[in-house]
């Protein structure tokens, strides 16, 4: 286990904990913010952007945890592809461009009532727990390219060749749900239907 | 072979024939007609040579453990007096002559092969109550007797009136048999056996602790089954049944059972005089009240079945004067004569085509035709009216001396009052006997009017059987001196006074009858009557059932005809209407007891169906109403589902996070 | 650093995303709002494995396969709201009622109510499977 006070007497990072705690809380709160964002704006295409801003934010958190590898993964990744996939199902599904009246469900005042009453007890369930827990940030650096491709080569070889296989199922499954004429007419128009139809796409 | 062997054989004989019958009727038609016959007579030859050995000397008694009852054991016993192997023979010989009858009387009913078994049944279970030393046995054939009354006297279950009247009898006998079996118990319990000589022997020494109640107890299933007042009602009715029935039960068998039980048992009714006065009650309202309600009945047959009440009515009173020897000796005779009217009277249904006394008065020359019946039915009905020299007249002579030996004091068996009451209604009862015999055979035999048609001579079975029974009829009488021996050993000779006394109101009756016929029938030819079914070939059980029919529709379900010629109407005068009806008995059964249950029925059907079955239905519809309830809450809205899935979730975390927290004492 | 910041922070976003999933009505705002959770989760992953100092980095790693398992999942998630867009001419999900019970289900077609188990079993697949409140409801998509 972590020392927790003898640790934050030591020698300080180029930034001083102090230092780094508010800027991880700078950028928490921004983070928050443009999620918050995302999930109640009215324009569609406006809530990936503000994802794209969440998203960010947390590399920087990661960042700030010494995780690099993480955070730069989490750019490619998740703003590179992940975003730019929601943008195409946006405009695949012909989401409105402007303000549309009905983004919201009627589930919102439950949902409302949920969220608000689970983040109450997980901040304070959290909070109560983790009360006297310092997290070390000096020292090596634990989230560095070099150790991340050690551990992960070394120690997470399988699991890293099952996600590949993963993948790749993924990959089939996301092509036979999209073929056109296929698998969705024959769902919808019935057997005799799906034969001419499959002749076209032939 | 012993006495004791034979005498198993008297009742198992027609016991094996009823088995046999039942189970190879149908497939073996041709054996049905010798297996009802032989064994019956097998039968009655045993009894003739068991009563021979006994003689009337001491009882022979055997008996075999049937069943400890941890209490009071049973026994499988037989009791040998001269009362049973006298009147087994007696049975004996009606039986197989009902069952020769019966070949030609039932010829061609489909039902046959079940109707002779259920008669050797009857039989087999009447021999039982016999010579049964065990009252528990006694039982059995008691309750099998009623039974097969139950469905031989619904043999024509074709007709309403068949399966009401046996269902009537059937419970209005089992109303008496409930008492009668809790005063078996009683007696019972106060004597510690069950076997006859034993109860008797217990009287005799110790007396009864409740003699009173246990007597009642046992009279509510004796007037039951000997349909006494006021239980007899269901009698007159049950003439609805075939004629051989009812002159097997209705006669000689059945209703004896009753009067022949109290005999056996006289002892235990007479340590209570209550008791025997309630019995000579019932006998003389029975008497009287028979004799003026068979003045006004228009069927043949439901004259004979009053008859046959008061006649019992007679039996019982000799019973409530304490003379068992008169009343069996009158058992005795009366179950030939009245077996002899009842056969004779199938044939007179058969031959005039019609039950109806009032059709028969307006057809001339009946009697020509069927000379059998004519001459055998006169005799018995002599015999009935107690002229002498037939049996009859001997018998009633008995108990009437019986009653006045016990009105004077001569003999101290029964109270008094008892003897004066039997006395009194016994010498009015003879007139009325006298009159309805005399209005019988009148409008039976000399009625005027169109030729009676001509049916061809009737079956030999049914005549040849008349004269067999005719036999005893004309005999029994012979025998006076030397009955008594048979039975308690006092002489049953009658007295001068009461022999002139009886005979002379007797003929009286008889003579203001035949003055009243005189004074009406020339009114027949003016107001003509008819409800005749002309059948020449058919059997004569199926020119019954139409008769009954014919005549049911013809005049009404009442008792009697609206017949202006009818002697009785002018005899009775303004009774006339109420003793159609048996003096309205029937209506106040109805209102009493038939309408209150069928009231209860409606009751409890309603309740049934409203009260008790809302409930279930309404299990099934709160069940529907909540899954209709629970299923607003599967709206297929995915964000529904996950919203209450959460909050859920999270209400435990928090609980088990508190639990937590409360038990740690953090 | 106090560990309280990453795990609050997480437990926050996380709780927003559960709102947009509950919330939202558009499929793909849905998705976004997964994302946000399982980008909440990350964070906790991450802050908790540099407290710890594992030796295994399992935190990172963990966290590692669980962007490639979002990208996945983005991608077959995507495909599918793409082929119930195309089917049902929405993306709602309030519009997809399917597994809607409407008492126009219970109700046996012929007979009355009080039918044996057998005969309902009978019938009640067919309803399903033809299902025609689920449809009628389906058939209430915008034009």
């Amino acid at each position: 286990m972590t020392p927790a006070l003898a640790a934050a007497s030591a020698a300080p990072g180029f930034l001083s904990p102090t230092g780094v705690e508010i800027a991880f809380v700078l950028v928490g709160i921004a983070t928050l913010g443009a999620a918050l964002v995302t999930v109640t704006t009215r324009q569609l295409v406006h809530a990936a952007l503000w994802l794209i801003v969440a998203l960010g934010g947390l590399a920087v958190e990661y960042l700030l945890l010494t995780a690099e590898f993480i955070a730069w993964v989490q750019v490619l990744i998740y703003v590179g592809s992940v975003v730019v996939l929601l943008l195409f199902g946006l405009m695949l599904t012909r989401a409105p461009i402007g303000r549309s009246p009905d983004a919201d469900s009627e589930n919102r005042l439950p949902a409302l009532v949920v969220a608000v009453a689970s983040a109450a007890a997980l901040v304070w369930v959290v909070v109560d727990a983790f009360r006297t827990t310092w997290i070390d940030l000096d020292g090596p650096a634990q989230g560095s390219t070099k150790a991340t491709g050690s551990f992960l080569f070394r120690n997470w070889v399988l699991p890293f060749e099952a996600l590949s296989v993963l993948l790749l199922a993924a990959l089939v499954g996301a092509i036979v749900l999209s073929r056109k004429g296929g698998r969705a007419d024959a769902r919808a128009g019935g057997a005799p239907a799906a034969a001419p139809d499959r002749e076209d796409e032939r | 072979m012993t006495t004791t062997t034979l005498a198993v054989l008297v009742p198992l004989l027609p016991f094996l024939a009823a088995a046999a019958g039942l189970l190879i009727g149908r497939t073996a038609p041709e054996f049905v007609r010798p297996l009802a016959v032989l064994p019956t007579l097998a039968s009655l030859v045993l009894a003739a040579v068991v009563a021979s050995r006994q003689g009337g000397g001491p009882a022979i008694d055997a008996a075999t453990r049937l069943t400890p009852t941890g209490s009071v054991p049973i026994d499988l016993a037989l009791h040998l007096d001269g009362f049973a192997v006298l009147v087994a023979v007696l049975v004996a010989l009606v039986a197989s002559c009902v069952q020769i009858y019966s070949t030609a009387y039932l010829r061609d009913d489909p039902r046959y092969p079940s109707y002779a078994a259920l008669v050797s049944l009857f039989t087999s279970a009447m021999l039982l109550v016999v010579y049964s030393g065990d009252l528990m046995v006694l039982l059995v054939g008691w309750e099998v007797m009623g039974i097969c009354s139950y469905f031989l006297v619904g043999h024509y279950w074709e007709t309403p009136e068949a399966r009401a009247a046996s269902l009537k009898a059937f419970l209005v006998t089992k109303l008496g048999d409930v008492p009668f079996l809790i005063g078996l118990f009683a007696l019972a319990a106060d004597t510690g056996s069950f076997r006859i000589t034993r109860i008797l022997g217990a009287v005799a020494h110790g007396g009864l602790d409740h003699p009173t109640v246990i007597a009642l107890l046992l009279l509510a299933g004796v007037a039951g089954k000997s349909a006494q007042f006021p239980l007899h009602t269901w009698l007159p009715d049950a003439m609805a049944g075939p004629t051989p029935v009812s002159a097997l039960i209705h006669a000689a068998t059945m209703v004896a059972a009753g009067i022949y039980f109290v005999a056996r048992l006289l002892p235990v009714f007479a340590s209570s005089g209550a008791a025997l006065v309630v019995l000579a009650v019932m006998a003389a309202v029975t008497m009287i009240g028979s004799g003026l309600a068979a003045l006004a009945q228009d069927d043949i047959k439901r004259v004979l079945a009053y008859s046959t009440i008061g006649q019992l009515g007679y039996m019982s009173g000799a019973l409530a004067v304490g003379d068992r020897g008169a009343a069996v000796f009158h058992l005795v005779s009366h179950g030939a004569f009245k077996a002899v009217l009842f056969l004779a009277a199938g044939v007179v249904i058969h031959a005039a085509g019609t039950n109806s006394l009032a059709a028969m008065s307006r057809m001339s020359g009946l009697a020509r035709r069927i000379p059998d019946a004519y001459w055998t039915m006169t005799v018995a009905l002599l015999a009935l009216a107690a002229i002498p020299p037939f049996a009859g007249f001997f018998s009633k002579e008995a108990v009437l001396v019986a009653a006045e030996h016990t009105a004077l004091g001569h003999r101290h068996v029964a109270p008094a009052a008892a003897g004066w009451t039997v006395l009194v209604a016994g010498l009015l009862a003879a007139v009325l006997t006298a009159a309805y015999a005399t209005r019988l055979w009148l409008l039976a035999f000399r009625g005027r009017g169109a030729e009676a048609p001509d049916h061809g001579r009737q079956p030999a079975a049914m005549t040849a059987v008349l004269w067999v029974l005719a036999v005893p009829t004309i005999a029994l009488g012979l025998s006076v001196g030397v009955i008594g021996d048979w039975f308690d050993g006092h002489r049953l000779v009658p007295s001068l006074t009461t022999a002139v006394l009886s005979t002379g109101v007797g003929l009286v009756g008889g003579l203001v009858t035949y003055g009243a016929w005189r004074h009406t029938t020339a009114l027949a030819a003016r107001v003509p009557m008819g409800s005749v079914v002309a059948h020449p070939d058919a059997e004569p059980a199926l020119v019954e059932i139409e008769a009954i029919e014919a005549r049911t529709a013809a005049y009404g379900p009442a008792g009697d005809a609206p017949d202006p010629a009818d002697p009785g109407r002018l005899l009775l005068g303004p009774l006339h209407r109420h003793a159609a009806t048996g003096f309205h008995l029937d209506a106040l059964y109805a209102a009493l007891f038939v309408r209150p249950v069928q009231a209860a029925a409606r009751l409890v059907r309603f309740l049934d169906r409203e009260v008790v079955e809302t409930y279930v239905r309404g299990s099934g519809t709160g069940a529907r109403w909540l899954g209709t309830a629970v299923r607003r809450a599967q709206t297929g809205n995915v964000q529904t589902y996950l919203s209450a899935l959460l909050a859920g979730s999270l209400v435990l975390a928090v609980a088990a996070v508190v639990f937590a927290n409360v038990n740690a004492g953090s | 650093m106090h560990l309280a910041y990453p795990a609050v922070l997480a437990a926050l976003l996380f709780c927003t995303g559960l709102y947009g999933v509950l919330a939202r009505r558009n499929a793909i705002l849905v998705l976004m709002s997964v994302e946000l959770m399982l980008n909440a989760v990350n964070l906790n992953l991450v802050a908790f494995d540099v407290w710890l100092r594992d030796r295994l980095h399992s935190g990172q790693a963990l966290t590692l396969f669980t962007i490639a398992i979002a990208a996945a999942e983005i991608g077959i998630g995507l495909a599918i709201v793409l082929a119930v867009y195309r089917n049902r001419g929405s993306s709602a999900v309030d519009r997809l009622r399917d597994t809607a019970e409407t008492d126009e289900a219970e109700t046996v077609p012929a007979g009355d109510d009080e039918d044996d188990d057998p005969a309902d079993a009978a019938t009640r697949p067919e309803d399903q499977a033809t299902a025609p409140a689920g449809k009628a409801k389906k058939a209430e998509a915008t034009p």
